[in-house]
Parts: structure tokens; sequence; C-alpha cells
């Protein structure tokens, strides 16, 4: 438990950067909800186990306390044997963040180490390491897992955690390395060679300060990714099964036949948890994709902030009331010469 | 012809690292592994022991490379040694009784939810603003649900309390026998909604939002603009100009959405009790069953590889920057 406090205030750390003013007020309502909703189950993390009602391990051995509704004293019933749901439920979510923001961390090391150094390096380097991480995200990732940790001993979290982060750190190679591509030959980054900068200075102190965003998001994307595995590889019982995790608790719940009981409220609680913070990141990260992609604002936001003018971008054509009918309307010049995308070109494009 | 031996070259290189870590990982287990999975499981068949050690290649002569080489062999001969829980039983039997359930369940349902996903996310990048807008967050929310998850819900409301479709199973063996007969075809496809619809609804919204996006940045393309302004039809305009460039980095992301579909179906199999290949793979590895888990990994993985380079192909037909690149 002596992990759980930095690792827990980590994404405190961003939210207190997104809430910097200005630029919270400019981050769409999708964001915002989506923080929000992270918010509360980091909230729940922190002091969830300290204000649950019971051990959830403890089994009540009183006959009637088995398999009981949600009521006043068991908020979320109580499973077979007794134990409260609702402390299960919170012990859970703490376990399942922690570990899941610890993979998100780790592989978003991984992958701008991998990414930076293949795009800094470029040659051989670039393509030994594209080649690898490409195969890394071409093999089907839970069979992977399950054959890796089904040899390790089920004891602690440590295993789940190290293969999972040694597998979920290629997509975010490839996007940081592509973006690493693009910085490489910029004014600033020649500047900083020529006044005989050391590679590693330049890497550190110009290339990745301007990737925090993308790193931001693909750890938002790692997370995510990592909940669903880490409760996944639980339910088919390869973790530790001694430990309440979203995952364990599905693991019981469906192990002890909680669907033909009729104990709707023993596995419905954990799977909407991992539903809602899956919900929360995502929509966190289609903010930040907006933020970065104006186009991709729905119409209410880009009204917004479509036509505010920016230096660099010719007068705005306004859009009439029927805004969003028709196509010359609805992508307004100012919004149309936004940074143009260019389409996700894919291997052999080099 | 250049890209396409790209292509192959890159899924040989992939499928040799799959199958060098399948046949590193149980070497890698310190001390002797037979004796302590034998010592582990007591109740394990004799001849269990004897299998063991033909797959880590205990007592066998000849250097690590040697029994690389000849496992190569093996696997290229579908050869995957006996299975430590059915004994006498070879795994690959097994695998061709569990494969084709799996196949066909998650290929059918993985091409439902790309058309309809991509369909509907054409219709919302087109149609950007309105209700496309509002429904994000509840298909955000679809999209997170665990597959299994989902599974349990279903079978819930659909089986337990309406009492609609089956519970489980693939097909019921008190009714009908396995075979090319209608009542058996229709009795497994009755058994195969609700699983087919939990992959469906899981996967169409991931499909749908990217394809979203794409298509909102392609919609305002200057060439759309002047399709538009040539005065073609909408319908036209929208499949042959819009649609046609967006749905390319639809097709290069399905490289990574197969392997998190077949993921999601072989935890699934379990809820339903599914008799496919995600069900066995679980059972292996509850009941330490290592040979057949392997071969498992090895078959999942294969069978991801090979879609993906289906979907290559077809990416080609698609994209003629991709044709002409390789005629440079």
């Amino acid at each position: 438990m002596s992990v759980v406090m930095p690792a827990a205030t980590e994404p405190t750390a961003t939210a207190g950067k997104v809430a910097r003013r200005g630029y919270w007020k400019r981050l769409p309502l999708k964001a915002k909800v989506g923080a929000a909703i992270l918010a509360f189950f980091i909230l729940v993390a922190i002091i969830g186990p300290s204000i649950a009602p019971f051990n959830p391990s403890y089994q009540n051995p009183s006959l009637n306390a088995s398999l009981e509704g949600p009521n006043a004293v068991h908020l979320l019933g109580t499973t077979q044997s007794g134990q409260d749901v609702f402390s299960q439920l919170l012990s859970g979510i703490r376990l399942t963040m922690v570990l899941a923001l610890i993979v998100g961390a780790a592989a978003s090391f991984l992958s701008v180490v991998v990414g930076v150094t293949a795009a800094f390096l470029g040659g051989l380097w670039d393509e030994v390491l594209s080649l690898f991480t490409n195969v890394v995200l071409v093999l089907p990732s839970l069979p992977l897992l399950v054959v890796f940790l089904g040899y390790l001993p089920q004891s602690g979290q440590t295993p789940t955690i190290v293969v999972l982060s040694a597998l979920s750190w290629p997509w975010g190679a490839r996007v940081i390395r592509a973006q690493t591509l693009a910085i490489r030959n910029r004014d600033f980054v020649a500047a900083s060679r020529e006044t005989g900068e050391r590679s590693w200075r330049v890497v550190m102190f110009d290339i990745v300060p301007n990737e925090i965003s993308l790193i931001a998001a693909n750890f938002v994307n790692t997370v995510l990714y990592a909940i669903g595995a880490s409760v996944a590889l639980a339910f088919i019982g390869v973790a530790d099964l001694n430990s309440w995790s979203l995952g364990t608790m599905l693991y019981w719940a469906q192990s002890q036949d909680a669907l033909h009981l009729g104990a709707w409220w023993w596995f419905v609680p954990p799977g909407l948890a991992v539903a809602l913070m899956g919900t929360g990141l995502g929509l966190l990260n289609f903010g930040i994709d907006e933020l970065g992609n104006p186009r991709l604002r729905d119409a209410s936001t880009a009204r917004r902030f479509g036509l505010r003018w920016r230096p660099g971008e010719p007068t705005p054509v306004a859009t009439g009331p029927r805004a969003g009918r028709r196509l010359p309307d609805r992508a307004p010049a100012a919004m149309r010469s936004a940074a143009p995308m260019p389409p996700a070109v894919e291997e052999g494009a080099r | 012809m250049r890209y396409i031996a790209r292509r192959l070259f890159f899924y040989a290189v992939a499928a040799f690292v799959a199958l060098t870590v399948n046949f590193f990982i149980p070497r890698a287990i310190p001390g002797n592994a037979v004796e302590a999975i034998m010592s582990k499981y007591p109740n394990l068949q004799p001849g269990a022991e004897k299998a063991l050690e033909a797959m880590l290649g205990v007592g066998h002569p000849g250097s690590i490379w040697h029994q690389y080489w000849q496992y190569l062999g093996d696997v290229v001969h579908f050869n995957f040694g006996t299975d430590l829980i059915q004994f006498p039983a070879k795994v690959s039997t097994i695998l061709a009784a569990a494969l084709p359930w799996t196949i066909v369940l998650v290929g059918v349902s993985t091409v439902i939810a790309f058309f309809l996903g991509t369909a509907l996310g054409i219709l919302a990048g087109w149609r950007n603003g309105g209700w496309s807008d509002n429904s994000l967050a509840p298909l955000m929310f679809l999209q997170s649900l665990p597959y299994f998850f989902l599974a349990l819900v279903l079978i819930d409301v659909f089986a337990i309390k309406l009492g609609w479709l089956p519970a489980g199973q693939g097909f019921d063996g008190s009714v009908t026998t396995p075979g090319w007969s209608l009542s058996f075809i229709s009795n497994a496809a009755q058994h195969a909604i609700l699983p087919a619809l939990t992959i469906v609804v899981t996967n169409v919204a991931g499909w749908m939002l990217t394809m979203r996006n794409v298509m909102i940045t392609t919609v305002s393309e200057d060439y759309v603009l002047a399709a538009q302004a040539k005065g073609l039809a909408n319908r036209r305009v929208v499949i042959t100009y819009a649609a046609r460039n967006a749905i390319l980095p639809q097709l290069s992301g399905f490289a990574n959405a197969l392997g998190f579909v077949v993921s999601g179906a072989i935890v699934m199999e379990i809820v339903f009790a599914y008799p496919g290949i995600g069900q066995w793979l679980i059972n292996a590895v509850s009941s330490n069953d290592y040979p057949l888990m392997q071969a498992i990994f090895l078959v999942i993985t294969f069978a991801v590889l090979l879609a993906n380079l289906l979907v290559d192909l077809v990416y080609i037909a698609v994209d003629p920057r991709a044709r002409t690149r390789s005629t440079r």
C-alpha cells in the first residue's frame, strides 16, 4: 500500500495543469466531463478504502447475510459468502486505478525512449526499432499476456504490471516517432546542435518538451488500455486472486455463479465502474484531440471558437443560421485553413 | 508488388517473433520445469510427464538450437504435441474442433461491426453536429464496457429474465447433433446471437468514432468542395470522394483493432461457455495445460496475422497510392 500515494497523485498533477486559467476554459465540454469523472474515481481511489464500512474480505458468518440485495447496512448487497460488495468496490477501484497508472507511466516512458531513439538516430536503428514496434503491435496482446503470466507465480501485482507495461508501449512509440521525425529538422533543434549541445540535451530539452501533449494523450490511452487488460486478466484468473481489484471481483462473481443466482448487485457495480472509468478517460482524450485539431470540434464548440480571429489565419467567414446543414457553410475558411492533418501514411511510405 | 513484398516480409518477421517467444518462454522458467509442474499437480495423469518432457525438450539429445529447429518443423506440420489434461488426445485435434466456432463467430461479428460502424461514422462525420455529437458520450461508454461484462448483462436480460435466447454453449446437444444439417446450423446460429451482439455493440463505437474523426477532416478538403461545386450528387460526393479517402486510416487501424477484438472475444467465450478457442485457452491456463496454452497462442496469433495480410491486400485495392508506390 506504500506505493499508493505517489501514483495516485499523478493524475491530480495533470488535472492541475489542465486547470490553469484559460486552458480549462478552452477545454471542450467533453474533456471537462471526462476530467470530472476521473477526478471522482481518483478521489474514491484515495479515500475509498478508509471509508469502507467493512473489510472487503470479511465473511459474515450468519446465513441471512449471504447474497443479500442492496440494503441500509450493505449498500450494494453482499456476496454469496457474506462479503460486503460496496467495500470490495472501494478497494477494487483503488487497486485497479493504481495498477493502471503505474502501467501507464512505465509504458509511456518506454514509448518515449523507443520512439525518440528511433527517430533521432535514424538509419538502421530506425528500421530495426520500427520493425520491432510494429511486430509487438500486431501480435494479439491478451493471449501473449496469458501465456507469459501463466508461467509466472501469481503473487502480488508485480507480474501483471511488468508484463502489461512491456506489451503496451508500441502504439505510443509509433506516434512519438512520427512526431520526433517532424520536430527533428526544425530550426530550433538545428540551432541547438550547431551551438554544440550534446545529443541527450537536445532530446531532453528541445524534443521531449515539445511532445508533452502527445505524451499526455498517450498516457491517458495507455491507462485506458491497462484498465481493460488488467480487468480482463483478473477475470480469467491470471492475477493475484487474494487481492481486491475490479477484475477479481468480477472473477469471483462469475466463478460463484452470481448470474444464475440473480445477484446482479454483485457483478454490475464493478463492471459499471470499469466502463465509467473508461468513459472518463476516453472523453478526456477526445477533448485533448480536439484542442489539437480544431476541425474535430463539434458544431457547438466550433461556433464558440471557430470564428475567433487568430493571427496568421485569413478573415473568418461568418456562418449563417443554418450552419451545419451544408458543406461550404459548415467548414468556414478559418477552420479549413487550420493545420492540415496529413492522412495517416503507413508502412512503406518512406 | 514491392509493397506486398514488404508486407509479407513484415508478417514473416512477426510470425517468427511469435514462434520464438513461444519456444523460449517455457524454457526460461528456472529449475526443472517438469518436476515443478508435476509436483504442483499431483493428480495429473501418468502420461502427462512424458508429454511435458517432450514439449520442454527434457531428456532430448542435442543443443537448444537443435530443439528449436525441431520445434519449427513440428509447428509447420501442425504437430503441437500431446495434451496434458485430456492426456492421450492430440492438441491439434482439440484445436481443430474448437477453431471453427471462434473463427465464424469473431469473423462474422467483426465484419458486421466494421461495416456498421464505418457507415455510421460516415454519416456522423458528414452531418457533424446535432445527434452525432450528442451520441459521443454514450458511445464512449459502450466502447468502454468490458466484453465479458456486457456478456453478463445480456445473458441476465435476454436469457434469464426474458428467456428469449439460450444463455450459453454453442448448440443444444439434446436437440441436435453437430453436422451440416439445417437444424444444427439454425440452433448454432441462435446460440451465437448474444455472443455476436456483444462483439458488435462494443466494437461499433470504436469504428464509428475513428471514421467520424477522419471523415470530418476529409470533408473539409478542397477536392470535396470541388466535387460539390461540380454539382455532383451528394451521395456520390460522400461515398466516392470523402469516404473512400477517409476509410484508409480505418483499414490500417485494423491491425491494432483485430488483436483487441480477438482478445475480448476469447474472454467473452467463458461467460457464454462457448465451445471456441478462448474457452480452451482459459481452461488450459487454469489447469496449467501448457502445450495446449502455447498452441492456442500460436494459432490465434497466426489467425490475426493472416487477417491483417488480407486487410493489407484490400488496402492496395482501395488506395491507388499503395499501387503506384510499388511500381516506383
